[in-house]
């Protein structure tokens, strides 16, 4: 009851600011609409440069195919019937799946409470700890891989030595039963910093007063933040889902790192993307590389938009 | 109306910019210098170590041709843009660096330029075994640079406090590995590691088997014979025993390891002595000694190589003569390879150079002064007869890491695995459009 009043109450003002500034083209002149389009030239260049055509010309590849007898002819749709029954394709696609319903709930609760924690201390300590919490998301993601790839070694890495304290041997943190939660730290480490900086902006963009009444009606910190903070950031927390969800189904730098040093965990074709990168770059499959990496694109689509089909109500996409 | 135009040209000229960087990248970044600027200028991808002073003496004794060297990356980080080149149409280098084993799966893509009319003064420079490498059909692909004859690396220190006999044959090495653990050693005799690729290759080989032939688009695959079933049981059951290790190597902590202790013996490459002595963590009073490869008992001894790499003359090269003129000549002097020997530790396949007493006599430090060329080495690459790898080596690689992971986790038996390897890639071979046999 407390928490649908205030959330009707704070979007509504949001949605009337959206939707004035619609009307303003249709006076426009000729002439101005001809200085908008040259605004947009430089951003329309790079794009139809670096996206569009290498996308087209990508999507022509994967309706080809070229084998060493019969040299370069149209299959059509043959390489994308093919991705849809490759074993080892759908295994991928499986696989970063899984990955994704693991990882983003343990991606949400940290980057969430980490956010909710900060947003109700207000001292020194929080803001280097907001700090600290973010700094994973500054290393670039090789750089934090192959630290990890350290960090994971049984020589040389700090699992050894604590398992050491208790006579313990070291745990194969790469081994093919542990990989993928190995992976899981990896990402929910580099990634939960960047959700919880978006979770907090939005945080300290909810108008105190809210909290004062909500003070008085009695509720406690805990109420507060379960009933009131958390459904009036819903649209925050479901676009960092999707971020969250198209990033990993579209999973790749971390496995392809830890790859040498885990032969046996992470295969050639461990997600759809290494897949395709092997397909391309060490077997020269160039056409049915692109083919698997749109199909990849067309699971990655699909599986966002039913995630906002279902979440329409809480993203503020919809009115 | 006019300041439209401006920006407009601004914007296209950035983009002119931005299209010629990625063009010209390959002619503008030479890590050398050039002596004679009017020369014809040959681009040259390649990672040797200290390479850099066998292109300036190159250079410096060259008139007509100079080098403009460019790393672009060792192994796939090279092969990987140069695939992107070749599917390009443009971007490649006039002479590459190539590893022996990756030659063949270029020569189908047209990739490289046939180098028979070019070779026929320099061919008797180079073993049999050596030039028949480089070869498809009737012509040559590549000037062999260095090889990797296959020894046996061992710990003396170790073997002779656990009073193990150097082991000649492989079921005395079984034996040795056995009696290592029996003796109270933390040591393993050795590792076979999940990605070991041309290693477990090469000791398929070693025992008699013959994984393809290749004429044009015609291709046998032969990979689930006697032999690699006789290898792969062999290391399974050390394997299985814990007498062996499984982790990968060419990472930071197998070579730690091939130093520390933790293996008493590596069956290794003639170029991996080189690098053994700069690997961080090595335990001290280590005594390092070269011997042969051991042999299956009752077989003819035969020798393998892993590694090693080549020059190749790309079909993108502008001026093939000049092309062709590097990549002879780059390494075929003695005074490059006493440079190539002394600072980046190739094992030489020029003829002129192997066989000098300069070379077979040296003296290694790192050996306690073993001369391990004239002990061990040249003997093995004496004695190498060549090996033809397949056009889809990488492809062959990756389900040959799979089969010897999936046999070492005691997921499949020797059988299962060989059996899974040979379907997969005769699968893709045929999906390639190669007919096989």
């Amino acid at each position: 009851m407390l928490s649908s009043t205030i959330e009707r109450r704070s979007v509504t003002p949001d949605r009337a600011f959206l939707k004035k500034p619609g009307r303003l083209g249709s006076g426009v002149s000729a002439r101005r609409a001809r200085w908008g389009w040259l605004f947009v030239a430089p951003f329309a260049v790079f794009l139809v440069l670096f996206l569009l055509t290498p996308l087209v010309y990508a999507f022509i590849l994967s309706l080809q195919n070229k084998t060493v007898a019969t040299g370069t002819h149209w299959v059509g749709l043959d390489n994308y019937a093919k991705a849809f029954t490759d074993p080892l394709f759908l295994e991928g696609v499986w696989l970063v799946v899984r990955f994704s319903i693991i990882l983003i709930p343990i991606q949400m609760l940290v980057s969430l409470g980490a956010a909710l924690l900060l947003d109700s201390i207000t001292s020194r300590f929080s803001k280097f700890s907001r700090l600290m919490i973010f700094v994973p998301y500054a290393v670039p993601a090789v750089i934090g891989a192959l630290m990890w790839g350290f960090l994971y070694s049984p020589s040389f890495g700090p699992a050894a030595e604590v398992a050491g304290w208790f006579g313990l041997n070291a745990p194969q943190l790469l081994s093919p039963d542990n990989i993928f939660g190995s992976l899981v730290n990896v990402v929910t480490w580099q990634w939960a910093g960047y959700y919880m900086i978006i979770i907090y902006a939005a945080l300290q963009g909810i108008d105190t007063s809210i909290y004062e009444a909500a003070k008085i009606d009695g509720a406690n910190a805990w109420q507060t933040a379960l009933r009131i903070k958390i459904p009036m950031i819903s649209s925050s927390l479901v676009l960092i889902l999707v971020f969250a969800l198209i990033g990993t189904l579209q999973f790749f730098t971390e496995p392809q790192i830890l790859r040498s040093m885990a032969s046996g965990s992470i295969t050639a074709s461990y997600t759809p993307n290494i897949y395709a990168y092997t397909l391309a770059f060490s077997y020269s499959q160039f056409n049915y590389a692109s083919a698997i990496s749109f199909a990849l694109g067309l699971v990655v689509f699909v599986g966002s938009y039913i995630f906002l089909h279902f979440t329409r109500k809480k993203s503020g996409l919809n009115s | 109306m006019k300041k439209i135009l401006a920006t407009g040209g601004v914007a296209i000229m950035l983009a002119a910019t931005l299209s010629g960087c990625s063009t010209g990248a390959a002619e503008a970044s030479c890590q050398n210098k050039i002596v004679n600027s009017a020369a014809t200028v040959v681009n040259v991808w390649a990672w040797y170590p200290e390479f850099e002073s066998v292109v300036d003496l190159f250079n410096n004794t060259h008139d007509k041709v100079q080098v403009c060297w460019t790393n672009v990356g060792a192994g796939n980080d090279e092969y990987t843009k140069f695939s992107t080149a070749i599917e390009a149409g443009s971007g490649a280098p006039d002479v590459i660096m190539l590893e022996t084993e990756v030659v063949q799966s270029y020569i189908p893509r047209d990739a490289l330029a046939d180098l028979t009319s070019y070779t026929a003064d320099i061919k008797q420079n180079y073993s049999e075994g050596a030039w028949a490498d480089e070869s498809s059909g009737a012509g040559v692909y590549a000037i062999p640079v260095d090889g990797g004859p296959v020894g046996m690396l061992y710990r003396k220190d170790i073997f002779d406090k656990y009073g193990i006999a150097v082991p000649t044959t492989w079921e005395e090495y079984a034996a040795a590995a056995q009696a290592l653990k029996d003796a109270g050693s933390t040591s393993m005799i050795t590792d076979f590691a999940g990605n070991g690729r041309a290693y477990q290759q090469a000791l398929f080989a070693q025992a008699g088997s013959i994984p393809y032939t290749v004429d044009g688009t015609n291709v046998t695959v032969d990979l689930n014979d006697a032999a690699s079933l006789k290898v792969l049981t062999y290391w399974q059951d050390l394997v299985s025993k814990g007498l062996v290790g499984t982790e990968d190597a060419s990472t930071t902590d197998y070579n730690t390891h091939l130093v520390d202790g933790t293996y008493a013996s590596t069956i290794a490459a003639a170029w991996l002595p080189g690098y053994l002595a700069g690997f961080t963590g090595a335990e001290s009073g280590a005594v390092w000694q070269a011997a042969p490869i051991p042999q299956w008992a009752g077989e003819t001894p035969k020798q393998v190589n892993i590694g090693g790499s080549a020059f190749s003359v790309t079909s993108q090269a502008k001026d093939k003569d000049a092309a062709a003129t590097v990549a002879k000549d780059i390494f075929g002097t003695e005074e490059a390879w006493k440079l190539g020997i002394e600072k980046a530790a190739l094992f030489p396949l020029w003829k002129p150079i192997l066989t000098s007493s300069y070379f077979t006599d040296r003296a290694y430090d790192f050996f306690g002064g073993q001369q391990i060329n004239k002990d061990v080495f040249l003997a093995a690459a004496n004695d190498y007869s060549g090996f033809q790898v397949s056009p889809f080596q990488n492809l062959a690689y990756d389900k040959l890491t799979e089969a010897v992971n999936s046999v070492s986790s005691g997921a499949a038996t020797p059988a299962d695995a060989l059996a899974t390897y040979q379907k997969a890639v005769t699968e893709y071979a045929t999906s390639q459009g190669y007919t096989v046999k």
